[in-house]
This record gives structure tokens, sequence and C-alpha cells, in this order.
């Protein structure tokens, strides 16, 4: 992961959960309207973004996503009420989790944008791909965060993490 | 003695990456530790007995009846027994937070092989002047000598072999120890079935919160608090409610909510509830849902007062969570 070959060609996968009633209807007037954003960026579809369970945040970097984007209605403006509030709650402690867990606060992101904002989602959007690609990949996948489950894990037999002291 | 003419049941117990609490636990049965004797036959409990490797692999697989694997795997020699027990037993039971979620010593993984080894061996407490490190090989005059190496991350017991039942708890209550030694036994006696392969033993199905019977009343927190800073806990209402970060809410039942009913918060050593992925995710989401403020810097003033949201979240589930570690601790 680290060659530069594989540097050059990197792009990041980007997860970027929508509210059903906002930020999916601001992603579909985008490409309605032909407005462009790049193909980094992979939606979601939930109800509303109260919905977004930290934990499909963490089975996201866990199963090798580069970054995250929780999208939502505008504060007062969500469907059920004040449910963006809680998730905007959730997010900034999720924040503070990620980081320590050595997870940069640039992979995850949110944004708000209504109905009518498809050209404002887009321009977000490409901005994070932007800001997540040069941190290059995540790769928590491969690290094996996901062999947990009923299948044994292949074991591999690392012996060289102790050192003799020099 | 030996009352009952069948053969007793085949019993083995080990501790990996563990403190004994589990061993002791099993042993705090009282009376019922003689139902035990009667029962089962230990084979292999190196807590309680001398044994060696060698009388376990000697044995035939399949032949122990029932091992209680306690403690994570934070070793090559804790990986071995692992799978050489795994081959022995026909039932394996992760036994206690270590096996199950990795628990304290799970949150090395938060750290790589190098820190963890520099803050042992060369602490602010430790004279350590040769910079001396433990080597995995060493040449002794009387020949070569090996100390098991340590693995970058340490795993849960289902991360690297089959489990077949799991008994959580830090450490397990006797009396649900009990009733699972009992529930086996019957099994193995033909006398009673055990749930579905990989169901939890010695534990409810909902959360601390549902054995607590502190009243749960509105539902905002301005502040958190510690207990030592708190001058007074209400006896009758919920600690989380007081400010107090409780993890009884994303907690698995069967401790009979002990702390919180002493007056001390939950630390979730029950490991995640049923249907629970991820600990702390469902806990954090809990405590954020409560915080009471809607602008982010509020929100944030008040999330200030969780110094150390890993610990909280993940004080015992850290290996076991979707992440298991940090990310240095990764490479």
């Amino acid at each position: 992961m680290n060659d530069l070959a594989a540097q050059s060609t990197y792009e990041p996968v980007i997860l970027a959960f929508t509210c059903n009633w906002c930020s999916y209807r601001a992603a579909d007037l985008a490409g309605t309207a032909r407005i462009k954003y790049p193909p980094n960026v992979r939606l979601v579809r939930l109800m509303c973004s109260g919905r977004l369970d930290p934990m499909f945040v963490l089975k996201a970097f866990a199963s090798g996503a580069d970054a995250v984007i929780m999208t939502g209605c505008w504060p007062a403006d969500c469907h059920y009420r004040v449910q963006n509030v809680k998730a905007l709650r959730r997010f900034q402690l999720l924040r503070r989790v990620l980081e320590r867990l050595g997870i940069e606060p640039a992979r995850f992101q949110r944004v708000y944008a209504s109905a009518a904002e498809g050209q404002q989602l887009a321009e977000a959007f490409t901005r994070i791909v932007d800001e997540v690609r040069p941190l290059g990949a995540l790769n928590w996948g491969r690290a094996g965060a996901l062999e947990s489950g009923p299948k044994p894990a292949p074991e591999p037999e690392n012996q060289a993490q102790q050192q003799v002291p020099a | 003695m030996n009352s009952k003419p069948a053969r007793k049941h085949r019993f083995a117990m080990y501790w990996a990456s563990a403190c004994g609490g589990c061993d002791i636990a099993v042993l705090n049965l009282h009376e019922a530790i003689l139902d035990f004797a009667e029962r089962f036959e230990i084979v292999f409990w190196p807590a309680v007995m001398d044994a060696k490797y060698a009388d376990v692999e000697a044995m035939a697989d399949g032949s122990i009846d029932v091992t209680l694997f306690s403690g994570g795997i934070r070793t090559q020699e804790n990986a071995h027994l692992a799978r050489l027990l795994r081959a022995k037993s026909a039932i394996l039971v992760a036994f206690g937070s270590c096996a199950n979620e990795g628990c304290i010593p799970g949150l090395a993984n938060l750290a790589t092989t190098d820190e963890l080894l520099t803050a042992a061996f060369e602490g602010p407490s430790t004279d350590n002047p040769d910079h001396l490190r433990p080597s995995p090989a060493f040449r002794a005059p009387e020949g070569e000598l090996e100390l098991p190496a340590l693995r970058p991350l340490l795993a849960t017991l289902d991360q690297v072999v089959e489990v077949d039942y799991r008994v959580p708890g830090c450490p397990p209550e006797s009396e649900r120890i009990a009733e699972v030694i009992g529930l086996v036994g019957a099994a193995l006696d033909g006398t009673a079935t055990l749930p579905p392969r990989g169901s939890i033993l010695g534990a409810g199905w909902s959360t601390v919160c549902d054995e607590c019977r502190r009243d749960r009343n509105s539902k905002r927190i301005a502040s958190f608090t510690r207990l030592p800073l708190l001058v007074s806990v209400d006896a009758d209402v919920c600690l989380l409610e007081q400010g107090l970060p409780c993890n009884g809410p994303a907690t698995r039942d069967g401790c009979g909510a002990k702390c919180p009913l002493a007056g001390a918060p939950c630390i979730g050593c029950y490991g995640p509830a049923d249907g629970v992925a991820d600990f702390g995710a469902r806990l954090l989401s809990a405590f954020a849902s409560v915080v009471d403020a809607n602008e982010p810097e509020q929100i944030d003033a008040i999330l200030d007062g969780l110094p150390d949201p890993v610990g909280q979240f993940y004080r015992f589930s850290l290996a076991g969570s979707l992440l298991r570690g940090a990310r240095e601790a990764h490479r």
C-alpha cells in the first residue's frame, strides 16, 4: 500500500449516508441538473440522519471505507423534528472516539443540504474527496478488523514483534 | 467420594491473557464445588493443579467434555493453547470478559507493541540501564530458552478459534457459574439440552438498566461528572441522569445490577447486550442522545466531561469491537 504506483492511482472509497427528505433529494437534484461530483462517494439512503447508528460508521471503516460523510437536514428542518440534532451530538462524540483510535477528523465529516441544494452538496462532496485523497488508504479491513465471527481467522504467525536491543 | 457410578465428565479450565479472577470466581462456588467435584474430573486446570502442556497434547481430540477458557490471546503461547484446547474439547466455552471481548488487557490495543514494552520495561519506576527487553529466544549455558512472542494485537478467543458458548462477566458471578456448570453437567448426563451453539450462558438477554431499580425520569444531561466529585448520590435516581457516566444502557444483564444499585456506575464488564455489534457505538449513541445541548459548541462543552471516551466506551470490549484497537496498533 505504500508503493508509489499504488499511491498514484489511489482513489478513496467514501460512504455518504443521506437523509431521505433532504440530502438524498439534493443528490438526486444534482443528478437531474447534471452537476458532477467525484464517483468516490457512494450514497446510502436512510430515512433520517438520526438513523445513522455509530455502528454503521465503525463498520464502514472496518470494512475498508476511507471516509464516511453524514449528511442531513439543516437544524430545525428535520422531518422528524429533532433527530438531526441527536445525530449531531452522536457525530461529535463519535468523532472524539475515532480520533483517539487514529482516524483523522477529515475522514468523518458532516454536511447539511436541503432538497434544493444539489449544487452545494456536490461541492461539499468534491471538497471532501480532495481532503481525503492525500491522507491515503485507511486499509482497516486489510488489517484484519473483520476477522472476528464464526469462522476462525487465518492466523499470521508473525514472530517479528519483539526485538532484541541493538 | 465416587457415589456416582457413571463416568465423570472431563473438565478443563485455562487462563490465557487473564488475571486469574475467573478461576477464583469458579472456586467461589462454595458448597456447589462439592457437586462440581462429584460430577467432573479435572484433567487440566493450571490455576489449581499442576499439569504439563504435553499431557494435554497427548489427549485424544474431543476427549475433554468441557473447557472453560478465560483470557484473551496476547502471546503465541495463548494462541497455541487456544488451538490445542479447541481440538481436545467437545465444548469450548469463552469464559469471562477477556475471552469474549478482550477486557482490560484489550486496552493494550491502543498502543503498539513497542510502546507497550517501553512502558513495561523502561517506565519511570523501572531501573533498566541496559535497555533490556524480553527476547523470544535466549542462549543460556544449559541450552536455548524460548519465551512466547507477543502478537501485535490482543485477540478475543473467537477471533482465533471457533467457540461453542460464551459466559460473560469480569468475572462471571459465581451463582451464574453454578447455573452454567449445572446445565452443562446435566446436558452431558443427557438430562438437559444446551441452547444452540454460539449462545450466551449465565447471563440475560437485555441490559443492566433492565435489572436496575433506579428511577428513570427525564433523560437530559447538562454535564458529566465523576463519582468522587459528586457531593452525594441520590439513592433512587438513575445514575446517568445524575451525570455519572453509567454503562448500563449497553451492557448485558446477568450481574443483578450490583454496581449501580450500590451507587457506583456500571462499567460494562458483562459485555455488549444482545444484538449489540459494537459496545462503544451503542453506548456513545445512548450518551450523546441525552446531552442537553443543540449547538455544536455547547455539545462539545458537555462532551469535555468525558475526558477519555475510548476508555469509557470500550473499557472491557475494545479487542472485540469492530475496529479492535487504534490504527497504530494494527500496523
